[in-house]
Parts: structure tokens; sequence; C-alpha cells
């Protein structure tokens, strides 16, 4: 007894090798439990606020808009999303009486920083963006991060004309397709108009034409 | 008599982290967060409430567990430790504070390699009761919350003229935008630096003098 309280003064008792792995290998479970148990629990929540997110965002998009409907292009046509069906996706817009209104348009591009994902609104009919709202983005704080905190900017893109295309200008531009770059963000600024462009570019020329858009969900459709 | 002693001592193990010891300003811990995410006064208070929780939880429970860990393996328990409860804290707040969540981004994860848990884990939980090591945990959490506070608020005012997103200097105020980049993030640090060293040397020489008077 008084020997190996002798001998630990200097150095540590000698501790057999499978308590250094037992310890470790029990640890190592007990954490995985706890990490599999949090990610369970917290699922549900973290998929509903994604879903709602995701709707309000289309709502804001689209102004008006109460009802939406994804529509899944599976690389060949445009139809209303089916359970077996996977490829990028749209959201066909209704008002509460179920008239259609437009689309709300994800797309997504690499930003200052890193990608950037937002989503617009576009009206076929009268072929403008209506909204455009960031749902993604590490933009640097105070400069690039006006792309969704500058009402100015996103002020620009609730009446956009996308035809030839969107253009980012320096100082004030009047024509209907422009947008004002932001002072000091000039990089975010064209980051977030080529994104919308190339959104406009894969999908206007896949849309169905017009009066024959889906039905709203719920009537005949999803 | 020795329940007092015991209690002004246990009230010190709080309070040195805040001030004395600050984990920030004094001893010069957790560089990372505090340089990258105070850009906005909410930031930093997010951030250093993330931080803090995971320093409270894995203090407290590597110190329960101090007599059980081999001292071989005791690094690699504590990464397994603290890895879990960041883990934890990443999926809680997605599910609660969304918005927070997207803002920390990364950094939330990094909260892992902060030195100030790792150092407490080591240097303080793994020799200390639980009790001394929950209270040193939340004065040294304290200490982080205050230091990233005081960077992210002047960084926020002087780099977008605005305090927890409320506008406090008007339209007309041209922001230092070198505030809210990384370059800023040296400077004000350098300057609180500053601030704590001057406090603490003249503290130390009016410690100095009364003890000359009282000679």
């Amino acid at each position: 007894m008084s020997e190996s309280s002798a001998t630990s003064v200097h150095e540590a008792p000698p501790v057999k090798s499978w308590v250094l792995v037992f310890t470790l290998t029990l640890l190592g479970l007990i954490s995985g439990l706890c990490i599999v148990g949090a990610f369970q629990l917290t699922l549900p929540t973290i998929t509903s606020n994604k879903a709602k997110a995701l709707r309000a965002a289309v709502f804001e998009v689209v102004p008006g808009a109460k009802q939406m409907q994804p529509m899944v292009w599976d690389g060949s046509a445009l139809a209303a999303a089916a359970k077996d069906v996977v490829g990028s996706t749209i959201y066909a817009s209704y008002d509460s009486a179920g008239v259609f209104m437009g689309y709300a348009i994800p797309a997504e591009g690499p930003g200052f920083q890193d990608n950037i994902r937002l989503i617009y609104g576009y009206l076929p009919g009268t072929k403008r963006i209506v909204g455009m709202k960031v749902l993604e983005s590490r933009e640097t704080p105070g400069l690039g991060d006006k792309i969704y905190k500058d009402d100015k900017f996103v002020g620009e893109f609730r009446d956009l004309a996308v035809e030839p295309q969107v253009v980012v200008v320096k100082g004030h531009g009047a024509d209907p397709n422009q947008v004002d770059a932001i002072t000091g963000a000039t990089i975010s600024s064209k980051s977030v108009v080529k994104i919308v462009n190339a959104g406009n570019e894969s999908w206007l020329p896949r849309l169905p034409a017009p009066g024959q858009e889906p039905p709203p969900p719920g009537k005949g459709g999803l | 008599m020795a329940t007092g002693k015991d209690t002004s001592q246990l009230y010190e193990e709080f309070v040195k982290g805040i001030w004395k010891e600050n984990p920030v300003f004094v001893i010069v811990l957790g560089m990372c967060p505090t340089l990258a995410v105070t850009n906005s006064a909410i930031n930093g208070v997010a951030m250093a409430a993330a931080t803090m929780f995971v320093l409270v939880g894995s203090s407290l429970l590597i110190s329960l567990l101090r007599n059980w860990i081999p001292n071989q393996v005791r690094i690699s328990a504590y990464i397994v430790v603290i890895a879990t409860f960041v883990t934890v804290v990443d999926f809680s707040l997605e599910a609660i504070a969304p918005k927070v969540h997207r803002e920390l981004g990364a950094f939330i994860a990094l909260i892992v390699v902060n030195c100030i848990i790792m150092g407490r884990a080591e240097a303080f939980a793994a020799k200390n009761t639980p009790m001394r090591s929950l209270l040193d945990a939340l004065g040294m959490g304290l200490g982080f919350t205050l230091a990233l506070l005081l960077m992210g608020s002047v960084r926020e005012i002087l780099g977008n003229g605005s305090l927890f997103g409320i506008n406090l200097l008007g339209p007309h105020f041209e922001s230092w935008v070198i505030m809210i980049l990384p370059p800023g993030g040296f400077i004000m640090l350098g300057v609180w630096l500053l601030v704590f060293a001057a406090f603490k040397e003249r503290k130390q020489k009016k410690r100095l003098e009364a003890e000359r008077r009282a000679a």
C-alpha cells in the first residue's frame, strides 16, 4: 500500500490497456446515442421550419399568392410534383380563389463568399419579376448582406422586366430591366442578377403555355 | 467561519473569469470566434451563448467524470464530450432559432475547437469539484460573452451605425466599413486589449503605492 502510494507521487499507476479502450468506447457509444437522439428529436421541427420558410418565401415573392403547387422538371416536361418524380422544382402560385398568378423560381449560384440561394417570383403574363428573396448567403455582413437587408435593392425586383435580360447598373438605371448596384457590394449585386438571369434562362422556356398552367392543389392537382 | 471562507472562494471562482482572468482580453484564448463573428452585437452574443452552454455542460461533465477517465485518454475523452455538446447545440439551435443558426453558420461547429473550452477542461475541470468547475465555467462563459459583446457593439456602431440592428447614428453617418471586415476585428481586439492592460496597470500601481505607504 505504502509502496504504491510512493510510486504514484512520481508517476500515475499503470492502467490496463483494455480500460483505456473501454473508456473511450463507452464514451463514444454514449456520445453517439446523445447525438442521434438530438437529431431524431429536432428533425421534425427542422423539417417543418424549412417547409414553413419555403411557403412564406413563395407567398412573399409572388405577392397576393395564397396557394402553391410544386412543379418538377423531370428532364423533358414540367408537371405537378408526384411522389416518384425527382428533379428541380418551381412553385406555381394561386390566389385564394385558385386563379393562377405566377411562378416562384428558386435559383442559386456563386456569390462573393459562398453560394447564394434565392427565390424569385415571375409572372408569365407580364413577363416581369415581382419579388426576390435571398434564402441563404454568406455575403459580407454590412456590405454584401445588403442584397437582402437593403430595402431599396430588394425593391428593384418588385417590378423588373426580364427581356432582353436583367442588367446591373451603377447609379440610377431608368429602364425596366435595370437594377441599381449596391454601393460597396457590386460583386454581390452582380451575383444576384446573374443568378436570376441564369434561372430565367433555364426555366422560362420550360414553362407551360399561358392557359395551360396546372390546376391549384386540391382541385385535380396533388 | 469555514463555510464563509468556502463561499468567498466559490465566489472568487465565479467572478475571476468575468474580469480579472477574462478569457479573451486577459488570457487571450478563443480568438477565432472573437474575430470572426463579432461584426454585429447580436452575432457576438448568440455565439457567446452557444459557447457558454457548451462550456458549462462540458466542464460539469468532465469534472464529474474526472476520476473515471484515465489520464492517457483524457484529451480524446474531452474532445468526445465537447463535440457531443456542440452537435446537440447545433441541432437544437437549428430547430429553435433557425435565423440565428443561419447567421452563425459554420462557426457553431467550430465551437468544438474553441480553446477556452478545451483550456478550462484541461486546466480546471479535470482537477476540481463539479461545483467549482460549474462556477468557473459560468464565470468564464460570462467573461467570453462580455468580450464578444464589447467587440461586436463597437464594431457594429462604427461599421454600420447601428447597435443590435437599431440605427443609432442616422442616415448621414458614413460607416467605417473596415470595422465590420476582418481587419476591423483585429483593430478592435487590439484596442480592447490595450484598455484591459491599462486597467490592470493602474490597479497594480495603486497597490504598490498603498504598500509603500503602509511600509
